[in-house]
């Protein structure tokens, strides 16, 4: 007979004695677990091309494109449809993705390693805002932007990360973001803070070692300019942070939440690989100008995994900042994560909100107080055009649809009731 | 008389309101103070509460 409450110790404490550094950079080819020729990953749990949404859609032949696998849009259609692909989601191969969260063999991808259990996780560098592959854009200037992102800098960070690797053993990305919540940040829709403190943290071992300067000067500028460059950084840290806490007997924390544009789906501790899913949720959320509601795609990414840790909109009273971007008040803001501490396990140790007089953020999502409450996570989010090569419409609130979390619940009960 | 009893008579009843926001916006439209709680029933049935009622936790 399983303890429960012990169980849910055990894995919450692994959670937050998870220490996440920036390692090593490489090839998702080369340092991603079971990457093969032809495969994609993708964000959420498991979908076939043919129910993919518009933005996954566009996602995959940006991705075939840049691999060289499709000369045309209609040839990577054509490819995508023919089953030659295999498409899996970057969780099972301890990944996470944004938006569409496409990553193929001939991307880059950052190393985060727990320095408490040695698991790894990675993630693609960020691409910026507008027009970008994670929103489902694939023409010629997305294409170009992404090869850029491979040959210049990916060699200039790379050179950086392995010169801090050498010197410091990598850059502590957990004392980052615990920063960075205390400078207005919530490292889900807003890491101005972090991509600013992790600059600081890298350009003097990217000066160390770079090939050339001017290089490395249009490598910084373009991390300058994009205010969310640290959620990827920061997603691979709470990927590693929560897949420690897996595989816990008898643990009903939430190991993993993630959106595909479809389907939303949830992992629990103590209920093995299994996914539930449901409809993924239609956001509802402030649009930017020009954007109606008919335009919106249903929820997606692998961003869901802030909140699963704990952060994102969970530390959204930290914020206030974040209610020129996703409309409402600081208070309103407070108030989603006043809210989460009803659904969660703990408080976390090291993530702490400052309005709340240096309070913990709610940590731990218990799939059982979801089940019985009825309040599913909130998550503060993007959300794209429902067709490919749009882009971004809006960003805001959106609540976790709750019966992925029901039916988790009635599996945790047939597997531990007594 | 308590005290209590002495304010709730002069200055009337304060109000929690739980579900339903029409039943909140009457009372306030007649001077009432009100409080809205924003509550909703679990979409789990009562079958799976039960069970997870009996689940040993805290």
């Amino acid at each position: 007979m399983v303890d429960i409450d012990k169980a849910n110790q055990e894995a919450l404490s692994r959670l937050l004695s998870a220490q996440p550094v920036l390692v090593d950079m490489g090839l998702a080819k080369d340092v991603v677990p079971g990457m093969g020729e032809r495969t994609l990953l993708h964000a959420g749990p498991p979908i076939t091309w043919e129910r993919m949404s518009g933005p996954m859609r566009g996602a995959v032949m940006a991705a075939c494109l840049y691999e060289g696998w499709a000369s045309t849009p209609e040839e990577a259609v054509e490819l995508a449809a023919s089953g030659e692909i295999t498409f899996d989601p970057c969780h099972h191969h301890s990944a996470v993705g944004p938006m569409a969260g496409v990553t193929s063999p001939n991307m880059p991808v950052f190393v985060i390693e727990n320095k408490d259990r040695g698991n790894r996780a990675y993630c693609s560098m960020n691409e910026g805002l507008g027009k970008v592959m994670r929103m489902g854009a694939y023409d010629d200037e997305v294409i170009e932007r992404l090869k850029w992102m491979r040959y210049t800098l990916y060699p200039n960070l790379h050179a950086g990360v392995r010169r801090a690797y050498e010197v410091q053993g990598g850059i502590d990305i957990k004392n980052i973001i615990a920063q960075a919540l205390h400078m207005g940040d919530e490292m889900h829709n807003r890491n101005k803070a972090g991509t600013s403190l992790f600059l600081r943290a890298i350009v003097p071992f990217m000066i160390e070692a770079a090939p050339n300067c001017r290089d490395l000067a249009e490598v910084v500028r373009f991390i300058d300019k994009n205010d969310h460059f640290f959620l990827n950084l920061a997603m691979a840290a709470a990927k590693a942070s929560t897949e420690a806490a897996h595989d816990v007997e008898g643990s009903s924390l939430v190991t993993i939440m993630a959106r595909n544009g479809t389907e939303m789906g949830i992992q629990v501790s103590g209920l093995g690989r299994r996914w539930f899913t449901c409809e993924a949720a239609l956001p509802d959320v402030l649009l930017f100008p020009g954007f109606t509601k008919d335009d919106v795609n249903r929820d997606i990414g692998d961003s869901a995994i802030m909140e699963t840790l704990g952060i994102g909109g969970f530390a959204l009273a930290a914020a206030p900042a974040i209610v020129q971007f996703i409309g409402g008040t600081p208070a309103d803001a407070a108030k989603y994560t006043l809210e989460m501490y009803e659904i969660t396990l703990g408080e976390n140790n090291v993530y702490s909100i400052p309005s709340l007089n240096f309070r913990g953020t709610p940590t731990g999502i218990d799939v059982l107080k979801v089940a019985e409450t009825g309040i599913t996570p909130v998550l503060d989010t993007g959300a794209a055009h429902k067709e490919p090569g749009r882009g971004q419409v809006g960003a805001g609130i959106v609540r976790m649809p709750s019966e992925a979390f029901i039916k988790a619940a009635e599996a945790f009960v047939e597997r531990y009731a007594e | 008389m308590n005290q209590k009893l002495r304010s709730l008579l002069k200055e009337g009843p304060r109000a929690v309101n739980i579900g339903v926001e029409q039943f909140a916006q009457d009372l306030a439209a007649q001077g009432v103070k009100v409080v809205q709680m924003d509550w909703r029933p679990p979409q789990a049935g009562s079958d799976l509460l039960s069970k997870l009622r009996k689940l040993k936790r805290q």
